[in-house]
């Protein structure tokens, strides 16, 4: 089988976010940056496929250079070979443009199966698998957490809201997003990272998919949120703080 | 021009997030001038979309056809494209609930539009539309513009609208029947079920004391659970701790795992994306102790402590052992 993984590269989970100089992303700056969770959870759903039915994975990427970082770990942890779509400007890219520049760099692979997951945590819109499937005419299936590989047909099981579940039997190709949770990471290992270095990474821009920037949505602000509620934030040492909660439970919420 | 909300049904029972949309709709249809026109899809929908006859609408529509008895994403997205062109909206509003997630993206593709998903706030006036929704699960906000003329897509995150707000008035009824084909659906989905009845009831407990990433191994585990223990509570944890087996699914909070609403609710180390907060935001009294000041769920906290949890539940966990004697 041949599998198709999109990864997105993201700002760490622990960084200190804010607005940059043209208010309209936010700094890059100091940040760190790792391959974004769901996305993770997707390519290693890929790799176990493959140790399970053979085939091949690819790693597909949109984004600026440093993405590159994110690509090797992906390698590295297993990926045969790798696509980077070089497109530089984070906020040009809406989900369409970007499902536009995927589909076609997925269109010229051909694959059986495209997995990605299921929402960035960045812009954390949650539909660049969907609408890639628009693109490329080919059915999908969203927040999965189990895939059975059949002969021209997957079987998957989708998560529903309230903790229900549902299984859906979909024709190959077709296109799945994937839930955090759905198997184990794995770590990259030292030879891996070795190997990694002498795989294949095909660059494209913009330009060489022949798809023209074309924004149907624009951010026009990035800004930090009001505080809806006022909490009351307690101050002073750990054992300052724990007592003065306390006696907070105790006398104006009155529980303890 | 009009303001076209989807509603969502599943089995002829709505979907509590469509009356908080069909709020925003209305909300956002008066500020444009426009009417507010409500969509619902079934086999045999015309019943259901009765109860929308006494809502102030432009009209109501049944999307009916024996194909849509069972949700598809093609199914739905061919019936509402057929639905759009011949409505003509300006805007198409959705609940954004797993079900919108799994089709709305492919429906708005179709017209060549993005989907502005998720959204907290929508500021209209004088014909021009702004759309506010959260990045980075939480920690900043956007301000997005749609560029062109419509139909424009949004669906609406939950609670961001208030179903009590609804307006109350005569809808005229109206039945389409889209032109659907068997083989154009082509998933086959079963019938939805419940991994196991659950052994936790978390709904019930007066006390929650919940985990998060912030607790970083398994093996930290005990300190929160030396809390929970001292105040009888019951632990709980967001879905990251869940998916890594550091506790059972069970005891997960959030839109994929239970809903509750306790006297008190810790979050320890939690940071509070949106996914966690829409299970917790109904707690009496909620707690937050987290590192980083401004994480998001000090948005929802009564009391918060921006510290290092390591120092600060222990301390906790003595503190409540002396005040219970």
């Amino acid at each position: 089988m041949k599998i198709l993984v999109a990864i997105k590269q993201v700002p760490s989970r622990d960084s200190q976010l804010k607005p940059g100089a043209t208010g309209r992303w936010v700094d890059e700056g100091d940040l760190n940056f790792e391959i974004n969770e769901p996305d993770a959870y997707a390519l290693e759903e890929a790799l176990q496929l493959r140790e399970k039915h053979g085939g091949e994975v690819i790693a597909l990427c949109a984004g600026p250079e440093r993405a590159a970082s994110s690509i090797r770990e992906a390698l590295a942890k297993g990926a045969d070979r790798a696509v980077h779509v070089v497109e530089e400007n984070p906020t040009a890219v809406d989900t369409l443009h970007l499902g536009r520049l995927l589909a076609k760099a997925i269109a010229a692979e051909s694959p059986d199966l495209v997995l990605t997951g299921l929402q960035s945590d960045d812009f954390g819109a949650g539909q660049t698998g969907v609408v890639v499937a628009e693109l490329l005419g080919l059915p999908h299936a969203t927040i999965i957490m189990q895939v059975e590989a059949g002969e021209g047909s997957i079987r998957v099981k989708r998560e529903l809201e309230d903790g229900w579940f549902q299984h859906v039997t979909l024709p190959l190709p077709a296109v799945l997003t994937i839930q955090s949770g759905i198997n184990k990471l794995r770590y990259a290992t030292l030879m891996g990272i070795k190997k990694a270095r002498t795989k294949e990474v095909k660059a494209a821009t913009a330009a060489d998919l022949g798809v023209a920037l074309d924004s149907a949505v624009v951010i026009e602000r990035v800004y930090a949120p009001s505080r809806s509620k006022q909490t009351v934030m307690l101050e002073g040492s750990a054992a300052e703080q724990a007592a003065q909660l306390v006696e907070k439970l105790q006398r104006e919420v009155r529980v303890l | 021009m009009s303001v076209l909300v989807v509603m969502e049904q599943t089995d002829a029972r709505w979907h509590r997030m469509s009356w908080e949309t069909l709020a925003a709709g209305q909300e956002i249809a008066a500020a444009l001038g426009v009417e507010a026109v409500a969509a619902v899809l079934g086999a045999g929908a015309s019943a259901l979309a009765g109860e929308l006859a006494g809502k102030k609408l432009g009209k109501a529509i049944a999307v009916d056809h024996a194909l849509l008895g069972a949700y598809s994403a093609d199914g739905y997205t061919a019936a509402l494209e057929q639905l759009i062109a011949r409505e003509r909206p300006s805007l198409v509003l959705f609940p954004h609930t797993y079900q919108v997630r799994d089709f709305a993206p492919k429906l708005a593709t179709r017209f060549g539009r993005t989907l502005v998903s998720d959204v907290v706030k929508v500021h209209a006036e004088s014909g021009s539309v702004l759309f506010v929704r959260q990045l980075f699960q939480g920690k900043l906000n956007a301000d997005y513009r749609c560029s062109g003329d419509g139909p424009h897509f949004a669906s609406v995150q939950t609670g961001a609208y208030s179903a009590e707000a609804l307006a109350c008035g005569n809808a005229a009824m109206e039945t389409f029947t889209p032109v659907l084909a068997e083989g154009t659906i082509r998933t086959m989905a079963e019938e939805p079920f419940r991994e196991s009845a659950r052994a936790v009831d978390l709904t019930s407990a007066d006390f929650i004391v919940s985990v998060g990433r912030g607790i970083k191994e398994k093996e930290n585990l005990p300190v929160v659970e030396a809390l929970a223990q001292a105040l009888g509570a019951e632990m709980a944890a967001s879905r990251p701790i869940c998916d890594n087996g550091w506790l059972p699914m069970e005891r997960q909070v959030g839109s994929s795992g239970q809903t509750v609403s306790p006297k008190v609710y810790f979050a320890i180390g939690i940071s509070g994306a949106i996914q966690h907060l829409v299970g917790m935001k109904g707690a009496k009294t909620i707690v937050a102790i987290n590192k980083d000041p401004n994480a998001p769920i000090f948005d929802v906290a009564d009391y918060g402590i921006a510290g290092d949890l390591f120092e600060v539940v222990p301390a906790l966990t003595d503190a409540v052992k002396k005040a219970k004697g």
